[in-house]
């Protein structure tokens, strides 16, 4: 009667294991080489628009167009290469500026009263419940020629010409802050709150002011939630195109919106493929840092 | 600690109204009159009426639902399978792998996973005749892909803090492998499964760009609507739209937060 | 402390089948044996305990039983039957957890229900045995409470009720008492030992509390490193200790090490530096003239002498520490080796001065009865 019970197990433990990674091996992994394939083939105006790899496969002889015209136009045209250094100053830049809003309060929620902690932390999450393209939206309002705060500021009498905001850097860096901002608030804050306060006593007890404490130990024992929080900025923001789009002037040059123009304006498949295939392999390190602190996360459960 | 730390507090209190000024802002104005969005032109509830009657909003509004209904229910099978499979079983082929593709959908830039799962669409539909052509199918498809990572997290932390020997005691009383996981796993594990369901609906509803790559001509969806009428400057049905979901959002999270705590004043029986 | 007598038919009787026999039992972690080569016979109505420190085995053993793990090498019978490969929810044997794991979204009676809803039992015949088991712990009045709603003590009972409901024929206890304050714990080891009595169920209890096994058990088995370093009644276990580690792991105890002179039937006399005298001790074994080996004395065997008084076993020394316990003291006398002994003194009087000072010098002795030879 153990044999049969025996082999039930493992059937189920197969279903369970087998179910989802089937699931995510087709419909995630297994694109990425479509994503390959099509970056290495020429676009054509037809239905889809590019020609296959293989040409033609007759008595065994399997016969291939492998074009490297996309990648070579990448390195070519300087447009591609500063769309990709730009990408990653906003990426980068705006990733500093939301570490420096959230670190504060994520410390401030970490410290509250215990009671306090989970609604405010609530409060944190909330506007990720609601639609991020509204929320994007929501900025055209307020920072255009005629919008919230301009007309606050000329009805002050402090300007008299409209500050020029939207569509420019500024506002895609409000804008990507603003939208991010929980994902790196949740990291920090799950961080902060297991840290043990007693050691802060007893470097106070060893004669440590306050300011000397939080860069001595509180800062270091931090960094793992710094690290996790900036890469769920950063990596996603690398191909933001919603952001850049919308608050973004037409020389805000981003890899995402690069992406979307090639695919959807030019119809050029091929090309927003190699800009995709470019785009992933420069965040491989970026998510690998990410891979580190989740597995010491999941170690320290 | 706050009155020892008003910087602290300001910097919170700053924080906050960054976040909520915004949707404040719209709110107040889904009630103008005027249709300049920054001229008050007195209270007014026509933009909503306009809403209710926009056939266009209201279609797609409903697409939308039905895709992110059926999207939930499905990652929170997926996800949930997948959550056990990394918390019981410690070692398996494939388990590294199964580790990264959780972990990947929900950082990846959506330009990306939108590209590549239209490109495999496509050949699939080459391939293998299915499915056949691109709307709601592929949507959907596409959406489970990316909403199971994140039921994955959620309930892999669930699962992570339960207490093991609380099957182990199932079986022990004569309980089947399968009898356990229904009768203690799933009733414990339930609220991270109501949270996970409600976060891949609403993740689902809130996609514009994976779902412009992998629809078809016939399927157009929520954010699709939005985002074209918003590139177009500012809508005040738009803005009527925003306060609805955010109340929706609201009475939803009260709701569930309730219910969240009441089941942990019931579960709290571990933590000694 | 208090001894149980053995249950009846316990030990010596290999004519009936074993409730419980392991044979030739092992299992690894990784590359070290959790459990090594565990060979036991445990007897139908015995309330038989594991102990030992953490780490020796001893749940690993218990969850073997249970079926939570499988034996890498050896079998497992219950009632003759091999259960070695029998999932845990096939076996008649229930479990009481260390974290008494009560299902937190059942109430307490539908806890104890858990088990009788696996098996077809008509409702009546259920809730009548819900209903008796909630009054042999004593906790009818808790039956529509949630766990959270309980105390530690009352946890137990209902995770004890549970356990018991499906009339296991044999019922393990992880540290049963381990979760409880040290009045309760007191007071529930005599209830356990009531209940087991009362049911005749065989008991099998892991725990680390020397204390609560001698109190509880009609057998001990010591554990070490995976293995059993001494099966043996309470009352043996502490007399006659056959190991050192089985001598210093239960109570506190003098060693010696000395030489044998020679041996005149069970009589051996001993030579030893260390308490700067010769000894006698007691021995049926064989023992040749220069073997070494360890005398073992329990501080409460050594005897204040009044001077001029003889012993076979006299020592010399000078009291070094004083600890006093309430009930008894405990002194450290130091003898002109060096050597440290301990012995006890019941405090008879409660105004009574110390009978003994720091640094006054004293003549101890013990009867050649009252120690045990270690040979390893």
């Amino acid at each position: 009667m153990s044999i049969p019970g025996a082999q039930r197990a493992l059937t189920g433990r197969r279903l369970i294991i087998g179910l989802p990674w089937l699931w995510l091996g087709l419909f995630f992994a297994l694109p990425f080489l479509f994503v390959l394939k099509l970056s290495l083939s020429e676009s054509v105006l037809a239905q889809p628009p590019y020609l296959d790899l293989i040409r033609e496969f007759k008595d065994g002889v399997l016969i291939l167009a492998v074009n490297l015209g996309n990648y070579q136009l990448l390195l070519e045209d300087s447009l591609y290469f500063k769309a990709l250094l730009s990408s990653l100053q906003i990426a980068g830049l705006s990733t500093l500026l939301t570490l420096l809003l959230g670190y504060p309060m994520a410390y401030a929620i970490a410290r509250a009263p215990q009671h306090w902690r989970l609604p405010l932390m609530m409060l944190i999450i909330l506007p990720f419940w609601t639609s991020f393209l509204i929320r994007v939206y929501a900025w055209i309002g307020i920072l255009k020629n005629n919008g919230l705060i301009n007309q606050l500021l000329m009805g002050l009498g402090i300007i008299d010409t409209p500050l020029e905001m939207l569509h420019t850097p500024f506002a895609v860096y409000i804008g990507i802050v603003y939208s991010y901002l929980p994902f790196m608030v949740l990291p920090l804050y799950a961080t902060l709150v297991r840290l043990d306060l007693t050691l802060l006593e007893a470097a106070a007890d060893l004669g440590c002011r306050p300011w000397k404490q939080f860069l001595r130990i509180t800062l270091p024992l931090s960094m793992p939630g710094v690290l996790a929080g900036a890469m769920l900025v950063f990596i996603p923001v690398m191909g933001e195109f919603v952001i850049p789009d919308l608050l973004g002037g037409p020389d805000t040059l981003m890899l995402g919106k690069l992406m979307w123009i090639e695919f959807f304006s030019n119809k050029d498949w091929p090309l927003a493929s190699a800009l995709a295939a470019v785009l992933l392999v420069v965040l491989i390190i970026p998510f690998m840092l990410l891979r580190h602190y989740e597995q010491r996360n999941q170690e320290a459960q | 600690m706050f009155r020892r730390a008003p910087l602290l507090m300001t910097v919170l209190l700053f924080g906050y109204a960054f976040l909520y000024g915004p949707i404040l802002s719209l709110m107040v104005y889904s009630f103008n009159e005027s249709r300049l969005v920054t001229v008050w032109g007195g209270f007014s509830t026509k933009w909503y009426s306009e809403l209710l009657h926009n056939e266009q909003i209201l279609g797609a509004a409903w697409l939308s639902i039905k895709i992110a209904a059926i999207n939930a229910s499905a990652s929170v099978v997926l996800g949930t399978l997948a959550a056990v499979a990394l918390v019981r079983y410690r070692r398996f082929r494939g388990r590294t792998s199964l580790e990264i593709m959780v972990t990947a959908p929900m950082v990846l830039p959506d330009v990306i996973i939108g590209l590549s799962l239209l490109l495999l669409f496509v050949s699939m539909q080459t391939l293998i005749g299915w499915p056949a052509g691109r709307g709601q199918t592929t949507i959907t498809l596409a959406h489970i892909t990316f909403s199971m990572a994140y039921v994955t997290v959620v309930v892999r932390s669930r699962l992570a803090h339960m207490d093991r020997s609380l099957e182990e005691a199932a079986l022990d009383l004569g309980a089947r492998p399968l009898k356990v996981f229904f009768a203690i796993t799933l009733p414990i594990i339930a609220p991270a499964l109501v949270a996970g369901w409600l976060l891949a609906f609403t993740l689902s509803m809130d996609d514009l760009v994976i779902a412009s790559f992998v629809s078809g001509p016939g399927a157009t969806t929520l954010p699709m609507v939005v985002y074209s009428s918003v590139r177009l400057g500012v809508s005040p049905q738009i803005n009527a739209l925003a306060t609805l979901i955010v109340v929706i959002v609201a009475i939803a999270v009260a709701i569930a937060g309730v219910l969240l705590y009441r089941q942990e004043k019931g579960s709290n029986s571990r933590k000694e | 402390m208090t001894q149980t007598s053995p249950a009846p038919g316990a030990a010596d009787t290999a004519s009936t089948t074993a409730s419980v026999r392991l044979e030739g039992i092992s299992k690894s972690f990784g590359n070290s044996y959790a459990v090594n080569n565990v060979s036991l016979d445990i007897q139908q109505g015995e309330f038989f305990s594991l102990l030992g420190p953490s780490g020796c085995g001893k749940t690993t053993l218990l969850r073997m039983l249970a079926g939570f793990e499988t034996p890498d090498r050896g079998r497992v019978l219950i009632d003759g039957q091999d259960m070695t490969l029998v999932p845990p929810y096939e076996r008649p044997v229930n479990m009481m957890f260390q974290s008494y794991a009560l299902f937190p979204h059942m109430s307490v009676a539908d806890n104890i229900a858990f088990g009788l809803k696996q098996t077809p039992m008509a409702r009546g015949a259920r809730n009548l045995r819900v209903t008796e088991m909630m009054e042999l712990v004593q906790i009818s009045p808790l039956a529509k409470r949630k766990p959270h709603q309980l105390s530690g003590g009352q946890r137990q009972r209902v995770a004890l009720a549970r356990a018991l409901a499906r009339h296991p024929r044999i019922l393990l206890l992880d540290e049963p008492l381990g979760a409880l304050d040290k009045k309760l714990r007191e007071k529930t080891q005599f209830e356990l030992v009531n209940i087991q009595e009362r049911l005749g169920t065989t008991f099998i209890v892991v725990t680390h509390d020397q204390e609560e096994a001698m109190t509880m058990s009609s057998r001990i088995a010591l554990m070490r490193d995976g293995q059993i370093e001494q099966l043996d009644a309470p009352r043996r276990l502490y007399e006659f200790p056959v190991t050192r580690y089985a001598a210093s792991f239960i109570g506190s105890i003098n060693l010696f090490e000395a030489r044998v002179l020679q041996q005149n039937g069970d009589e051996v006399r001993l030579s030893c530096d260390e308490a700067g005298a010769d000894l006698l001790v007691r021995s049926s074994e064989k023992m040749l003239p220069g073997m070494a080996l360890t005398l073992a004395v329990r501080p409460e065997k050594v005897r204040l002498l009044s001077p001029g008084e003889q012993s076979p076993n006299l020592v010399r020394g000078r009291i070094k520490e004083i600890a006093y316990l309430g009930g008894i003291s405990i002194y450290h006398a130091e003898l002109p080796s060096g050597k440290q002994v301990q012995f006890t003194q019941s405090n008879v009087q409660a105004l009574a001065e110390q009978p003994l000072s720091w640094g006054q010098d004293v003549l101890l002795g013990w009867h050649p009865d009252s120690c045990s030879v270690l040979t390893e």
